[in-house]
């Protein structure tokens, strides 16, 4: 009989997952993917929407033409995870057996919790969003622009200051810069996660006029006011304000008593495992590891997963281990661009901001459909290199 | 060693900058006045980060106890 693998979602790690499975073991495995939508967002772009730069329909496909012919497809909501009894709960009243389970079911975001973010904040992080923020941005003719951050963690940490960078050349080229001041809202003591990555860019954003407060991290929206408050009592007043909201891990996460307060599965760095279940894998946004929650994280975690399973069907020890790699891109404005390319042990060294980088952007945004989600990124192409940067731990 | 009543302990140790302090701004968040919090880091950015931090969203910082390969800061949530 055939291993029975249930992958819940089917986002970028979820699809890849699936497709290096159903490669791998063929006639041994059977594999399903459980998502609640069947389509395939490719979230990336939405920071291009806002700003005019991609529309929308570009950025879904149908997640049946991702995946292999071998490889099944429920369009279900999962309610409920029984790790004992080997059973995924859909919300239709059926039910899924396994033998191995990946819960790749991402981040989502939830503004309720930050009082007056809805009704007084733009984001970019969902489709409806970016497209509300770039009529917006239309409108817009210069004033106080704001850009934070309403929780941590958040996915694609780069996104708020590629968006600042940006942002600040659109309104040059619309004319109206000069009658705008453009700050960003950090909530760190400075501009980036990354410090490597934050003194890069911070005499960038001094060369071209981008304030940055740090240590504000978002308490409320005052939208009568025009005013964002933060946990550590600071007040900033705005004409536009763009934030990126809080995220919270799945519901079914949480309703299966999985996952820690913010919805996120405790998972091994290393195994990629969930704690305290051998058969159930935690991949993507999902789990809690310290890292990036980003598409390139998942990239890299889930052929991790497949050999582990791989392994475990064929009845021999898994020996893969994921090491943290990440590799992403940092949009830097004015056509240029950096790349982060980081593991565990090695933090990212950053190259100078230049065309290149934001052309390999702009390639690996064009190319995704076809590369990502079947594993067709070579392993020696120049996003899958890990840094050559000195390791921390010499 | 603090005789401070520690409400809530974060094991961060292991965690790579910015984790630690972010994990101390989430249990602020969540917390109530008067709430002391343990946050345990082994890394060094915590050491300037953290006091940091405190200082400017008006916390008190009532300990930073260096211990085997890690810092332990003790912090009550004031307001």
């Amino acid at each position: 009989m055939p291993a029975r693998v249930v992958v819940l979602g089917g986002g970028v790690g979820g699809t890849l997952v699936a497709n290096l499975l159903d490669k791998e073991l063929g006639r041994d495995a059977r594999v399903t993917v459980v998502d609640p939508t069947g389509m395939h967002d490719y979230q990336p772009g939405y920071l291009y929407v806002a700003l005019g730069e991609a529309k929308g329909h570009w950025l879904s496909r149908e997640e049946r033409t991702l995946l292999r012919p071998g490889v099944d497809l429920a369009i279900e909501r999962a309610v409920r995870i029984h790790p004992d009894a080997g059973t995924v709960q859909l919300e239709r009243g059926g039910s899924l057996e396994w033998d191995y389970l990946v819960v790749a079911t991402g981040s989502r975001l939830v503004p309720e919790q930050i009082p007056g973010l809805s009704e007084g904040a733009f984001e970019f992080y969902s489709l409806d969003g970016a497209e509300r923020l770039a009529q917006e941005l239309r409108r817009f003719d210069g004033g106080r622009l704001k850009v934070g951050v309403a929780g941590i963690p958040y996915k694609c940490p780069p996104a708020p200051v590629e968006f600042t960078f940006m942002v600040e050349e659109y309104l040059r080229h619309k004319g109206v810069r000069d009658k705008s001041e453009i700050e960003l809202l950090s909530p760190l003591n400075r501009a980036f996660t990354i410090e490597s990555a934050s003194k890069l860019i911070q005499p960038y954003m001094d060369e071209r006029g981008i304030g940055l407060t740090t240590f504000f991290n978002v308490e409320a929206v005052d939208p009568s006011a025009g005013v964002v408050e933060s946990l550590e009592g600071e007040k900033q007043e705005y004409d536009l304000l763009v934030l990126v909201p809080p995220h919270k891990g799945a519901q079914v996460v949480i309703d299966s008593e999985l996952g820690d307060p913010g919805g996120w599965l405790p998972t091994d760095k290393h195994t990629l495992n969930v704690e305290g279940h051998e058969r159930i894998f935690g991949l993507g946004d999902a789990t809690n590891l310290p890292i990036s929650k980003s598409g390139s994280t998942a990239h890299f975690e889930a052929p991790v997963i497949a050999s582990r399973i791989a392994s475990l069907v064929n009845g021999s020890a898994p020996k893969e281990n994921y090491g943290g790699r990440v590799m992403c891109f940092l949009e830097t404005g004015n056509g240029q661009a950096t790349s982060l390319r980081f593991d565990y042990d090695h933090p990212p060294e950053p190259p100078k901001p230049n065309r290149a980088w934001h052309t390999a952007k702009w390639l690996f945004n064009r190319m995704y459909w076809e590369t990502v989600p079947q594993g067709r990124i070579p392993e020696n192409a120049p996003f899958s290199k890990p840094p050559a940067a000195k390791s921390t731990k010499e | 060693m603090t005789t401070t009543e520690v409400t809530r302990s974060i094991d961060a140790k292991g965690m790579a900058c910015p984790g630690p302090l972010m994990t101390l701004i989430g249990a602020i968040r969540e917390g109530q006045v008067g709430d002391v919090i343990e946050v345990l880091s082994s890394d060094e950015g915590s050491k300037t980060d953290i006091p940091a931090w405190v200082a400017k969203a008006q916390h008190e910082l009532i300990e930073v106890v260096p211990d085997d390969g890690f810092t332990r800061f003790i912090i009550r949530k004031v307001r």
